[in-house]
């Protein structure tokens, strides 16, 4: 059965505070669209260790700030970014940052599950090669650490070698989740992760994120409210391109102090 | 409304009709074509006619074979094929994922590419034999395949351009974000389009095996096969166009053979690439 989690029990007590050295800080930063502008100058510390949801209705500029995150706006047409996002007190958007370096430290975890058109051991495998693994041994010890990491090594290491497209659309969403923790990741990036998976799928993912916040720090972009609730410990409300209210989840969904979070919380925007 | 739904039914059946009669015409010109060349060229189909050369006063009506013009035009299409794929397809990943699509420098080499596309044959050909003059090279297999290949490399890049916009986007941010430089994700995202490069091939390989224009300049003919590049060499359209330039019917018979195996040629090559096509589909993700 599926089970929603009671959003008051949740443990965030020791969850690290925002103020201590976060991982991930986006500063003052404006992103502007064929001369629109999206992203309004945002400002937040992502806590380490923890997932953050980004919830907003649609076209607030959700999906927009995650990319912004790993420069995968970086190719799109007509876009200019000013601001910084400081990875490790590191500027991703200085002149001089090396884009593949910064990019392998962020998983991404799409929409969609994307196999790559290859089997199911080159597409956990295809990460470490290009950066520089040709050890067989310890090629096959990665796969099979990153395919039990996302519980999906029972279920596939008997056909290693077939191709990643003939998995369930779940079980594909799971490699791609363990596609990119083996290049071992700082972060991962969850863009509205779940929304083509069925319940069964979607609380197996949800419940792998939870499992990996211990050793990452999570973003997720939602939404489904519900979702921010059962998996999050901070949730960052976005709305018209500006963050209107940043906090513990509970804090965000029980006492909203922006009139705005209140009727989306409760449901009048959408 | 029952009136509005009548008209849109009426719509549907006429629009419905158009089509088939467009396809109708299609299939029947093939049909068409086929049938005159198997009317016209079977009587005159024989096994000299692929495995010998011409002998002396062929193309009068004497014995032979049109062996040199198979050969030579298997050889000049599948190398200006090949180059142009090599040539064309780092064009069409440097425009698209390397710059920005919507550059200034991507749009002009694509507007480019669609006036090369549409440039007769014969005005490659008689550059190509401009240059050629100039350089002082005679006509040869080489100069062919090189106006051959310059012809079909706007093929490739644009119908490799079309197939590069069809990946989805967030497969290309899959590979970006496992920390893949551009080439080694343009690697896997030609893997993922390998169907769609094999019918850029055959449309490529298609126009090369066909040209007329281009080699008449610039490739020259010959009776014998061409064993180096440097040698002028016979392609099965000139043979075919000089043999139905012939007053004798035994030599414009030979034409219609003559045409009936480079058809056939084409036909093998397109049930190849349908089979690699199909196999890969099964396994595309």
């Amino acid at each position: 059965m599926y089970s929603y989690p009671n959003i008051e029990k949740q443990q965030t007590e020791n969850i690290t505070s925002p103020l201590s050295t976060p991982h991930l800080q986006i500063k003052n930063l404006n992103v502007y669209i064929d001369e629109k502008h999206i992203l309004k100058n945002i400002n937040l510390e992502i806590p380490n260790n923890s997932i953050t949801s980004i919830i907003g209705p649609s076209g607030c500029g959700k999906t927009t700030l995650l990319k912004t995150l790993n420069r995968l706006l970086d190719d799109s047409k007509n876009i200019q970014i000013t601001g910084s996002v400081l990875v490790n007190g590191e500027d991703i958007y200085a002149k001089n940052a090396e884009v593949t370096h910064i990019r392998k430290k962020m998983g991404l975890l799409s929409q969609r599950p994307f196999p790559l058109p290859m089997s199911i051991f080159d597409n956990i495998a295809y990460g470490p090669r290009i950066h520089g693994e040709h050890n067989k041994k310890i090629l096959n010890q990665i796969v099979e650490n990153q395919l039990k990491n996302v519980g999906l090594w029972e279920e596939v290491k008997d056909r290693l070698h077939h191709y990643a497209s003939q998995l369930s659309i779940g079980q594909q969403q799971r490699l791609c989740l363990a596609r990119g923790l083996a290049v071992n990741p700082e972060i991962i990036l969850g863009d509205e992760s779940t929304s083509a998976l069925d319940p069964i799928s979607t609380q197996t993912i949800e419940n792998l994120l939870v499992d990996l916040k211990k050793d990452y720090t999570i973003i997720l972009v939602t939404h489904i409210l519900r979702q921010a609730r059962r998996v999050s410990d901070y949730i960052a409300f976005i709305y018209n391109g500006e963050i209107l209210e940043f906090g513990k989840t509970e804090e965000v969904l029980l006492h909203p102090r922006n009139e705005i979070t209140q009727q989306y919380v409760k449901g009048f925007i959408s | 409304m029952t009136n509005n739904i009548n008209s849109r039914l009426r719509k549907e059946k006429i629009a419905k009709v158009i089509m088939q009669i467009a396809g109708f015409c299609i299939i029947g010109s093939l049909f068409l074509i086929v049938g005159i060349i198997l009317y016209k060229g079977v009587p005159y189909l024989s096994w000299d006619m692929i495995t010998e050369t011409p002998k002396g006063g062929f193309y009068i009506g004497k014995s032979g074979g049109i062996l040199n013009a198979i050969l030579g035009s298997l050889y000049l299409a599948s190398a200006a094929t090949l180059l142009a794929i090599i040539i064309g397809i780092p064009i069409s990943i440097y425009l698209n994922l390397y710059i920005k699509s919507d550059s200034i420098i991507s749009r002009s080499a694509k507007l480019m590419f669609d006036v090369l596309y549409g440039i007769p044959s014969i005005v490659y050909g008689a550059i190509a034999f401009s240059i050629m003059i100039w350089l002082g090279i005679r006509a040869s297999l080489l100069g062919g395949i090189l106006t051959i290949t310059l012809l079909t490399i706007p093929i490739v890049v644009r119908t490799v351009d079309e197939l590069i916009k069809t990946i989805p986007e967030d497969l290309k941010n899959v590979t970006k974000s496992l920390g893949a430089t551009r080439w080694e994700s343009s690697l896997i995202l030609l893997k993922y389009i390998k169907t769609g490069l094999f019918t850029a091939m055959l449309l490529a390989f298609g126009r090369a095996i066909g040209d007329v224009a281009g080699v008449l300049l610039t490739t020259g003919f010959s009776d014998n096969i061409p064993k180096y590049l440097d040698e002028p060499a016979a392609t099965l359209p000139l043979a075919i166009f000089f043999q139905l330039s012939s007053p004798i019917p035994e030599v414009q018979g030979r034409a219609y053979a003559s045409a009936l195996i480079l058809t056939c040629i084409i036909l093998i090559i397109v049930i190849c690439t349908h089979i690699l096509t199909s196999k890969n589909n099964k396994q595309k993700i």
